[in-house]
């Protein structure tokens, strides 16, 4: 079996809150493994994480108020990187891991152009010459798109319209061909279509220049569309990872099989057909905060089975079997107790 | 044929902005930005209509130009019977007891200052609707009616939840017992669990209060779920209007089909063929002549006529109304 590429273990990020009246425990004991080439998609509603993981790979957590706990651990390539020194790991972040925001307009500088804020990282991590670094930011340009390269690398970020930013970002990101690439909510500012020409691209590179994606959204369509296996978060945890085709097919953990059930769909008859009656499945209640987060399974106060031991216990991410140990865990009691999962009669 | 039941009958419906001066003042003013060019539709007593579209296609300024939230420059709208644009003041303050908006963002759109029960007083004390107990007895029953716990009542919009406080901007418009809403993307905020529980609650208000809903959405999913009838604008006009059965199963403006192939399907086995368009969509300051779609458009018959005429909302199928010179033909992913 290959090696993971990436492995994150027992990763704890938290916050203390403004009021020092409490701490924010935003990542709370995640692990999970990327390999090679593959895309990971992870998923979750604001709040659970998945952003506060991904900055955290990259050690972009600002300290105060936040900070990575003693005994997690990060590792990349073999390498821990939350053991670097600062040099170490400027050498890794936006070389060998590089990253994509939800917000092109407020990631890219207003003042420089989109041919100098590519040909940076290009300058600062593989030594290329001004002339070099700008022939090299125009092929960017071209690889991710762009019409009129040649021109529009003088342009500045105002001058682009949102879906021409978000392919600027991405040929910033990719200019030193990294190994992993985070994108975050890469297409959630962007209208439909737009969205549909970015995952395209991004679809397209992976293949082209076969790096791991990491692709964190709130869309389970689109981590359909992408990715091949799937970590699902809530409350600062991961509640269930597996292949995209199983994870779908056989969702789990109530919170994911919720969630599936939640999102209205095209492919699906309306749930109001014949004009009324019917509707939409819905997860009751709220997302807990984070400085308060349930005993027992975080999710009990909001799931249709819980009984006494999800109240008191928390579960570990127990093995779901099938195919290899660790192909599809779930952190929920019901695996040892599956007869349980016939929801009680609201 | 719903003339006659129509509560909402929008008719023609214009809005452009002026063209802003370059920095300074100075310079010849751009060219007018014609958000809202020429829309049409009736809405019948107890029905939704969903207005979709991308950003930037007018869809929200048309839902405004109704409310006379802004003024739109030409057309006719009548909301039960009475011609909206022809009001004075004192007469359209009557009147927007009956028509209320809902906002995207609840945060944005409540006071931070007031508390949930000033919020909900308000309209109340505005339209002389209630005072006093009467007042908090009608606002207990409104948090009730949209879900939230009486215990909110002293609680500011910082400590409720995305969902709870659109919850609140529900019923501040419902307070002063309105029959039509214009609704301006108001699950896009929230996340998909209480998003879900949002648009059943709407559902269910719907019912109960036999509302009349212009829904205004970017998400074609979401509006599928809560529409009777459908209408796509692109670049401030309506390209294709049907009841929602038809246009989901049996689009039939490029656009429409091309909208619904780029909406991603939670589920991996069922990843159908996409329609990517290329390019963005066009100034409306300055649209393309002819069909406003044409540049975009992946229709394999596009021809010199798309480029030069513009098309003609035309009834295709019934209650199917498209323009497209090439309706008769559907594009099909």
């Amino acid at each position: 079996m290959t090696e993971p590429l990436l492995r994150v273990r027992d990763l704890r990020t938290y916050f203390v809150t403004e009021h020092g009246s409490g701490t924010a425990r935003a990542v709370d004991g995640v692990s999970f493994e990327l390999f090679p080439g593959e895309t990971l998609g992870i998923v979750g509603e604001s709040g659970c994480g998945k952003t506060v993981t991904s900055l955290s790979i990259l050690r972009l957590i600002p300290e105060p108020p936040g900070h990575i706990r003693p005994g997690s651990f990060i590792e990349f390539e073999g390498r821990n990187l939350l053991a670097l020194a600062p040099r170490e790991l400027r050498a890794v972040r936006g070389n060998q891991i590089a990253m994509i925001f939800q917000e092109p307009m407020t990631s890219l500088n207003p003042v420089f152009t989109v041919g100098d804020q590519i040909a940076e990282a290009a300058i600062v991590h593989q030594g290329l010459s001004r002339r070099a670094a700008r022939a090299r930011a125009i092929a960017m340009l071209q690889l991710v798109g762009i019409p009129d390269p040649g021109e529009r690398v003088d342009h500045y970020p105002h001058q682009m319209s949102g879906g021409m930013r978000q392919r600027v970002m991405i040929a910033m990101a990719l200019v030193c061909h990294p190994k992993l690439l985070i994108a975050d909510e890469p297409t959630t500012a962007l209208d439909v279509t737009i969205q549909a020409q970015i995952i395209e691209l991004l679809d397209r590179l992976q293949a082209e220049l076969g790096m791991a994606v990491m692709l964190i959204t709130h869309d389970l369509g689109i981590v359909a569309g992408s990715a091949d296996r799937v970590v699902v978060m809530y409350a600062g945890q991961v509640v269930e990872q597996a292949p995209t085709p199983e994870l779908f097919g056989h969702p789990l953990h109530p919170y994911t099989e919720g969630l599936l059930a939640s999102v209205p769909r095209l492919d699906t008859p309306p749930a109001r057909a014949g004009g009324g009656g019917g509707k939409l499945h819905s997860i009751p209640g709220q997302v807990p905060a984070a400085t308060a987060w349930p005993a027992g399974c975080r999710f009990h106060p909001r799931c249709p089975y819980a009984w006494d031991r999800c109240r008191q216990e928390e579960p570990p991410l127990l093995d779901a079997g099938g195919g290899e140990p660790g192909t599809h865990t779930v952190r929920c009691w019901l695996l040892t107790e599956p007869r349980r999962r016939t929801p009680r009669v609201s | 044929m719903t003339a006659p039941t129509a509560l909402v009958d929008v008719a023609g419906l214009v809005k452009h902005f002026p063209g802003e001066r370059g920095l300074l003042g100075l310079g010849r003013p751009r060219a007018r930005v014609r958000a809202v060019d020429g829309v049409s539709f009736t809405i019948a007593r107890g029905r939704t209509l969903g207005l979709v579209g991308e950003s930037g296609c007018g869809k929200s300024t048309a839902g405004r130009a109704i409310l006379r939230l802004i003024e739109p420059d030409a057309g006719r709208v009548t909301v039960d019977g009475q011609d909206v644009l022809a009001l004075g003041a004192r007469e359209l303050r009557a009147l927007r007891r009956r028509m209320q908006i809902v906002f995207q963002d609840p945060y944005g759109s409540l006071n931070p200052r007031m508390t949930v029960r000033q919020t909900l007083a308000e309209p109340l004390a505005i339209h002389r609707v209630a005072a006093g107990a009467e007042a908090d007895r009608r606002i207990g029953s409104l948090l009730e009616e949209v879900g939230l716990d009486p215990s909110f009542t002293g609680s500011y919009p910082h400590e409720l939840s995305g969902g709870q406080r659109q919850r609140v901007g529900i019923a501040r418009a419902l307070s002063v017992e309105p029959q039509f809403l214009v609704l301006d993307e108001p699950v896009s905020a929230l996340d998909v669990s209480v998003q879900a529980q949002v648009l059943n609650l709407l559902a269910d208000l719907q019912q109960r209060r036999r509302l009349t809903f212009l829904f205004i959405a970017h998400d074609l999913a979401v509006v599928k779920h809560i529409a009777d009838d459908v209408a796509v604008m692109y670049l401030g006009k309506i390209v294709e209007r049907a009841p929602a059965a038809t246009l989901y199963a049996a689009p039939r403006h490029p656009y429409t089909t091309s909208l619904l192939s780029a909406v991603p399907v939670p589920d991996p086995k069922a990843q159908r063929a996409r329609i990517v368009l290329a390019g963005e969509v066009p100034s409306p300051a300055n649209p393309p002549p002819g069909c406003p779609f044409h540049p975009r458009c992946p229709h394999p018959k596009k021809n010199e006529r798309c480029r030069t005429e513009p098309p003609a909302l035309r009834e295709l199928a019934p209650g199917q109304l498209v323009a497209c010179h090439f309706a008769e033909e559907p594009l099909r992913p």
